[in-house]
């Protein structure tokens, strides 16, 4: 299983290497730190999200309601900031962005923890419920005058300047929050209970239950914290985008979910890692941004995202099902 | 098995279908005293009967994928590839002045073509579920952009348009006084009531769907029937698409995106179980109706489109939660009935 596991690892590697040596081919100007720093600028917000979808995948559950999630407390903070303290602080107005996420999340662990309705089920309504609130109650105009402190953080950076070919690059502090994610996440993941509580619960719900996991708070933990990584990442979207726009980032669950079903996470559960995830993540924004230099048309971007869906999970499920027809 | 398929007599008042016929009843009524002249007038009465249809036929194909327990997150992108397809043969090939008996030839051409994608779409569903072991959310949703992304490509993203005129009978023509859409749709939940109940092939899918082990060692032919059923399904959403198209009187990739969230809320909430093995074709349609009544009343109260949105998804909760309620009531009646042919 572990083989398993590694194999979808490096096939996604392997893809990305290749893409980058095709495109470096195709396109000398592909590999150079401009590119590197769009691609990293782009992973952001996926990342985020992806980072906190491949738990709930772990955990054996699937969410498709964070997208809307991101936008709801992006937006619902905008609006409470704007009217209440213009100059709010920004790391005050990240908090309660992320507070907004949590709070949805927690609407999601309410039915299925507390109810026990299937994941999928449950986070296709609360999805069109958050949306259909938002724009109903909320608001439906995209704002561009974001309170003062949001545009300075999207000016902080880590590192900017210009190549010697002249190409202006810059890597936004932004950047850090996901670093920051990535690592918290990890350690949930690897090195507390909680963590191998959700990789059990993903083995088997009923097995996590004699062992003594606690299956109901793990659940949710799971989907509260990943509303609070979902407001995280659409403050950051709002904040790097300089615009708050009631109608971006839904739609996008999918392509979150792809990146992390690529990584190797499995729909069963008890599968997943950071590692895959990120692999994962960089294979999509690849994908979204530069499919173009391998020769193929952007048209074609939604049909590749689908056929590497059905390729990365294909490929282990077939394997499994070859192994267990041997097995008898 | 039988109390999967048959309900026993004092549990139809308990039923799904019956609470539902509750719902239907009840929202027509609400919305009858709430804007009588307009809701009850026959102008709105007609135009829902046109409106239903298409995502009706989508939700009847999500159904028959359930019944199985799995879902297909595939009919909208099939529909679109279909109805993309179709509608570019028509505009290229027979052109907006082809009427009369020309016409009615590309139609029954572009028809054919149109359901033969969507069984081949179906097909590959069914394929990749039933032969390389993918779980039908993934397989369907990464076919399903696969799907969309030919069309997008097909079209470069715009709408196909100047189709012949005699495209707009499948959507827009009545027979005998009834919208032709709502005689498409009433045959087709016919058609799929009677092979669910009346056809081994219908037994077959319900047994899988409420036990894949049971099923596979009592050797039915699980691939076989799980290639069906996506087939089926393919063909249904190819059939939405068709009336999606004649609707517009065009074609494109991202038609109906709203209709995949709406099929899947359909069926559940027309009681069929995401799990697999129980679903009647009537408390679909009964779901169908509630959600149009609710939906033209709405309209009416002048209720935003983003207001519709959250009523549908607190509605597709609201009845999941009953529903789970009842499941275990349901669950515990069938412990105790079969410890008690046992002793």
């Amino acid at each position: 299983m572990k083989q398993l596991l590694t194999r979808n690892e490096t096939l996604v590697a392997l893809v990305i290497v290749a893409f980058c040596l095709v495109g470096t081919l195709s396109d000398p100007l592909f590999f150079t730190v401009t590119t590197l720093s769009d691609l990293l600028r782009a992973s952001i917000v996926i990342g985020i999200l992806a980072v906190g979808c491949v738990l709930v995948l772990i955990s054996g559950g699937i969410d498709v309601s964070f997208t809307a999630i991101a936008v709801f407390a992006m937006y619902a903070t905008t609006i409470f900031t704007l009217g209440v303290w213009p100059d709010m602080p920004w790391p005050l107005i990240f908090l309660i962005s992320i507070g907004i996420g949590a709070a949805l999340g927690a609407v999601n662990a309410l039915f299925i923890a507390g109810f026990g309705l299937p994941t999928l089920i449950v986070t296709l309504a609360t999805l069109s419920i958050f949306r259909g609130f938002l724009l109903t109650f909320v608001g439906s105009d995209r704002i561009s005058a974001l309170p003062p402190e949001m545009r300075n953080f999207s000016r902080l950076v880590i590192a900017r300047g210009n190549t010697e070919a002249g190409n202006f690059y810059s890597l936004p502090w932004a950047f850090a929050a996901l670093v920051l994610v990535i690592v918290l996440t990890w350690f949930i993941l690897q090195k507390t209970m909680l963590g191998r509580s959700i990789y059990a619960l993903g083995g088997s719900v009923e097995s996590a239950r004699r062992i003594g996991v606690n299956v109901r708070r793990t659940q949710v933990f799971v989907y509260v914290y990943v509303g609070a990584l979902a407001g995280l990442a659409g403050i950051i979207h709002g904040a790097m985008g300089r615009m708050a726009d009631p109608f971006s980032l839904v739609g996008l669950e999918l392509s979150v979910i792809a990146a992390v079903v690529l990584g190797g996470a499995r729909l069963i559960g008890g599968y997943g890692t950071i590692t895959g995830t990120l692999l994962g993540v960089g294979l999509i924004v690849l994908v979204q941004n530069s499919l173009i230099v391998l020769g193929i048309p952007s048209s074609w971007q939604t049909a590749t995202i689908g056929l590497l869906i059905l390729l990365g999970t294909g490929i282990p499920a077939y394997q499994a099902k070859r192994a267990a027809a041997r097995a008898g | 098995m039988a109390s999967m398929t048959k309900v026993p007599a004092p549990g139809l008042v308990n039923s799904p279908e019956f609470r539902l016929l509750i719902i239907a009843i009840a929202v027509f009524g609400l919305m009858s005293v709430l804007s009588p002249d307009r809701f009850l007038s026959p102008q709105n009465l007609t135009s829902m009967a046109f409106q239903f249809p298409e995502f009706a036929i989508l939700a009847l194909a999500m159904t028959l994928a359930m019944m199985t327990g799995g879902i297909d997150l595939s009919v909208v992108g099939v529909a679109n590839l279909s109805a993309v397809s179709a509608a570019l043969l028509l505009a290229n090939v027979a052109g907006p002045e082809a009427t009369g008996a020309a016409g009615i030839f590309w139609l029954f051409v572009a028809i054919t073509l149109a359901l033969a994608i969507g069984a081949t779409a179906g097909f590959i569903n069914g394929v990749l579920v039933a032969n390389y072991g993918l779980p039908p959310i993934l397989a369907t949703l990464g076919a399903g952009l696969v799907f969309t992304g030919i069309a997008v490509a097909f079209t470069g993203g715009s709408a196909v348009m100047g189709l012949p005129p005699a495209i707009a009978f499948i959507g827009n023509e009545t027979l005998f006084g009834i919208p032709f859409p709502l005689i498409l749709f009433a045959l087709l939940a016919l058609g799929l009531h009677i092979l669910l109940t009346r056809t081994s092939f219908g037994l077959k899918v319900t047994m899988y769907g409420a036990n894949p082990r049971a099923a596979f060692f009592a050797a039915l032919d699980i691939d076989r029937i799980i290639l069906k059923v996506y087939t089926i399904a393919g063909m249904f959403s190819a059939t939405a698409g068709l009336v999606i198209m004649s609707r517009a009187n065009s074609a494109k990739a991202d038609y109906g995106s709203s209709y995949l969230l709406l099929a899947v809320l359909i069926a559940v909430l027309g009681g069929v179980n995401p799990y697999g093995g129980y679903g009647r074709v009537i408390g679909v349609v009964l779901a169908v109706l509630s959600m149009q009544f609710l939906s033209s009343g709405l309209n009416m109260l002048q209720v935003s489109n983003f207001a519709r949105e959250l009523i549908w998804g607190a509605l597709l909760i609201f009845v999941m939660v009953i529903n789970v309620v009842d499941w275990q009531a349901l669950r515990q009646r069938r412990r105790s009935v079969s410890s008690g042919g046992k002793t």
